[in-house]
């Protein structure tokens, strides 16, 4: 537990608090919604199939029946309509929880999140604000093709007043989304949904393990937080710094144990606040750099992220700054290993980087 | 290709492009508007079913007829203090309107619009309603307010932007927020409030509370995906909401056919969501004041939302950038056959024998020059590019609630450009 119990979590006392119970991600998430309806009246549950069904993914199961229909609904399908009342629900004091049924989907709110939820504060000087978790399954690996598939969390990062937060385990998924569903401020939570059952390490041709058998599944039943903005060293290395975040943090980690080499991964958690601290500090010690996320290139999270590490830590570089991500096109149906940032195209990034 | 293909023997195809009925130089003739008497609609209970009162979303709700008395089922029957009340107050915002105008032009501040001759719709509905219900405004409802009691520095201070503005200079003039009130933060994107509002109501009944949320926007931005988002959620929900289109007949330089009204009413929009819609005279306030608390009434009592269209006309340009006579006919605003707000109620209560022509000139002279002492006053704050305005960290103050690093390294950047420019 020691390894994944990362600095800077913050869990209650003993007490019923402590119990630990085996979770995959799905179960981790869902966990955290129930313990905050349990602890804030004003947090609702809402989106496409969430009530009564529990959502496409379960991790809305059982919360209807425990809490009643008045705080966990269904919704038309309509994301403008979902993010917008979720915006006119937190003026009135709720702290709502809208699911975005797949992140592919959640461009009918995008008005709603740029315009209305991430400015209200600004706009009215503090007046009103818009306390509301998004919700969204994201990212591919599951055969879901150009519309089941899409990494859009660099569109979020680019707007002032969004938060950004992805988790790659259970325990950070609950953690993290208490920590977002407690912010005041607008907070994206994109679950990466091909680690939604186990760690995909990104071999798609060798059996994924359970979460069951990864420390990280060990989630206490009870409330704890891990702070926004708090980036997770989840291997400690001298010889290059890899950046990552959800899926990828796995693909990351298990090449870099295939191909033995000493390299440091960092799990960003929260793409926006970023945790600038944790990344200088390490590329400063490895003076290598590589960027790895699923989502398209250009334009992508890691090109702000490759920006900002030439920034701050050009003197300390011994070669340049890497970016391993999805192509440019839109995410296929068929051919998706192609496409997916896998252990090849990430092994001759590491290659090339350490060759300098 | 310039003829297109030719396939068969089929007509071809031909585009219609919605025109309206006249351009700058033409006569006008609103011949096609058709306005019933007065007292002819029929007041459905509150309780009603929307299937029982479509007509009411094709017709014209009117209470005040041509010789200016209140007639049929809609009259509120307001007592005196409120007939007056309203007429003040629907004066006050045309004073208000027509001097921020003047500021504008005089260099004072970026950017202002008016509400002329749509005064009854804001005054009058806000009248109708409680207090602390709601409202979600779009950016010509200034007259709620003046009912509600803003203070008028409070207002021009925030339309010049400057140092005692309490919404930092970040917004564009007449955006205002007004929570104290229970008015929401004007966006300034179109039709965003309406799935707001809606939300807000449904709060309101997962909380057991008593307060309803209300919602206004123009007949153009009935087009916005928003609208219709709202319009569903409102019906799915039976969200304690009044849903309000001012259609004022003109979205900028795009008369109403462009938001569809050749084809039908925007209260019939209600009727696709089986919700209650009521069709109003919109420079009527007693027709105003009745439908909206006859919706208020039936939100209030978990009866469901209602969609008002507000049948008016926008008297002036959309906003100090316009200039309404590049693209319609001057005449318009003179010959609309629903006269003047402001003017009906004053020749209703003259009518009434409790106002008279004097005290109604009185008043407009007081009602100038308190807005003129407002401005004044306002003024000793700063005008909009005056140097009074808010410090420049404010600018990264509230995109969140914490300033995290990077807003910090841009606000000491900013910080040490005004230290370039202006060394101590």
């Amino acid at each position: 537990m020691a390894e994944v119990m990362p600095e800077g979590a913050m869990t209650d006392a003993a007490g019923e608090d402590a119990a630990i119970k085996t979770m995959n991600m799905i179960e981790a998430i869902n966990s955290a919604m129930h313990v905050m309806m349990e602890r804030d009246p004003d947090v609702v549950v809402m989106g496409e199939d969430v009530g009564y069904f529990g959502g496409v993914f379960r991790c809305t199961a059982g919360l209807q029946a425990k809490f009643g229909k008045t705080r966990v609904f269904d919704t038309p399908i309509s994301e403008c309509g979902i993010v917008g009342v979720a915006v006119g629900m937190g003026a009135y004091g709720l702290r709502p929880v809208p699911e975005i049924q797949f992140a592919d989907y959640i461009y009918p709110g995008i008005d709603q999140l740029i315009s209305e939820a991430a400015r209200l504060r600004y706009r009215s000087a503090g007046e009103f604000i818009a306390p509301i978790t998004v919700r969204s399954p994201f990212g591919g690996g599951i055969f879901g093709g150009q519309t089941h598939s899409q990494s859009p969390e660099s569109l979020f990062t680019h707007v002032a007043g969004l938060k950004t937060v992805i988790p790659s385990t259970p325990y950070d998924a609950k953690g993290l989304l208490i920590s977002a569903i407690e912010d005041n401020d607008p907070v994206i939570f994109f679950e990466p949904k091909r680690i939604y059952n186990g760690p995909f390490t990104g071999y798609y041709d060798r059996p994924v393990e359970p979460w069951s058998k990864h420390a990280a599944s060990q989630v206490p039943t009870g409330h704890y937080r891990i702070p926004l903005g708090k980036a997770n060293i989840v291997r400690s290395g001298e010889a290059l710094t890899i950046l990552a975040y959800g899926t990828m943090v796995h693909v990351a980690q298990a090449v870099v144990e295939a191909n033995g080499v000493d390299a440091e991964v960092i799990d960003l958690r929260t793409l926006l606040p970023l945790d600038i601290e944790t990344i200088e500090t390490s590329v400063k010690k490895t003076g290598r750099c590589l960027i790895v996320h699923e989502a398209t290139r250009t334009s992508g999270f890691g090109a702000e992220l490759s920006a900002l590490v030439q920034e701050r830590c050009f003197y300390h570089l011994e070669a340049p700054v890497e970016r391993v991500t999805g192509f440019d096109t839109p995410y296929p149906h068929s051919l998706e290993w192609a496409y997916f940032p896998g252990p090849i195209r990430i092994g001759r990034a590491i290659a090339k980087i350490m060759k300098d | 290709m310039a003829d297109g293909p030719m396939r068969s023997n089929l007509p071809p195809l031909a585009l219609h492009v919605p025109e309206p009925r006249s351009r700058p130089g033409d006569p006008v003739d609103f011949s096609d508007v058709i306005v019933p008497a007065a007292g002819s609609m029929a007041r459905p209970d509150e309780a009603a079913s929307p299937h029982d009162m479509r007509n009411l979303s094709f017709g014209l709700v009117r209470v005040l007829d041509d010789d200016h008395k209140a007639v049929g089922a809609w009259d509120p029957r307001l007592p005196d203090e409120t007939l007056l009340r309203m007429l003040r107050t629907m004066a006050l915002t045309r004073a208000f309107d027509e001097r921020l105008y003047r500021a504008q032009r005089q260099g004072k501040t970026s950017f202002y619009m008016k509400c002329t001759g749509e005064e009854a719709t804001s005054v009058a509905a806000a009248a109708a309603m409680q207090g602390d219900d709601m409202v979600f405004p779009s950016y010509r409802q200034q007259g709620i307010l003046m009912w509600r009691g803003y203070a008028l520095t409070e207002m021009i201070n925030q339309i010049y932007s400057n140092r005692s503005d309490k919404l930092k200079g970040r917004q564009l003039p007449i955006m205002y927020s007004v929570p104290e009130l229970s008015f929401f933060t004007i966006s300034g994107n179109l039709a965003t409030q309406y799935p707001q509002a809606v939300g807000w109501a449904m709060a309101s009944a997962i909380k057991g509370d008593t307060r309803i949320a209300s919602c206004w926007c123009g007949e153009g931005s009935t087009a916005e995906g928003d609208f219709h988002s709202a319009m569903t959620f409102a019906s799915v929900y039976n969200a304690p909401t009044i849903l309000n289109v001012v259609n004022n007949q003109w979205a900028i330089s795009s008369f109403s056919g462009f938001a569809g009204a050749e084809r039908t009413t925007f209260a019939a929009r209600a009727i696709g969501y089986g919700i209650a819609g009521l069709r109003v005279d919109g420079n009527d306030a007693l027709a105003v004041y009745a439908a909206t608390r006859w919706a208020a009434e039936r939100a209030r009592s978990n009866k469901g939302p209602t969609l008002i269209e507000h049948f008016t006309y926008r008297a002036e340009g959309h906003s100090t950038s316009d200039d309404p006579s590049a693209y319609r006919s001057a005449q318009e605003s003179a010959e609309w056959p629903l006269g003047d707000p402001i003017h009906r109620l004053k020749s209703h209560v003259i009518g009434l024998g409790i106002w008279d022509e004097e005290r109604h000139a009185a008043m407009d002279l007081e009602l100038a020059e308190m807005v003129k002492a407002a401005t004044k006053q306002a003024e000793k704050n700063g005008v909009l590019g005056h140097g009074m305005h808010q410090p420049f960290e404010t600018m990264f103050e509230d995109v969140f609630e914490e300033l995290p690093w990077h807003l910090q390294e841009q606000m000491a950047q900013a910080l040490e450009e005004r230290a370039a420019k202006w060394p101590k």
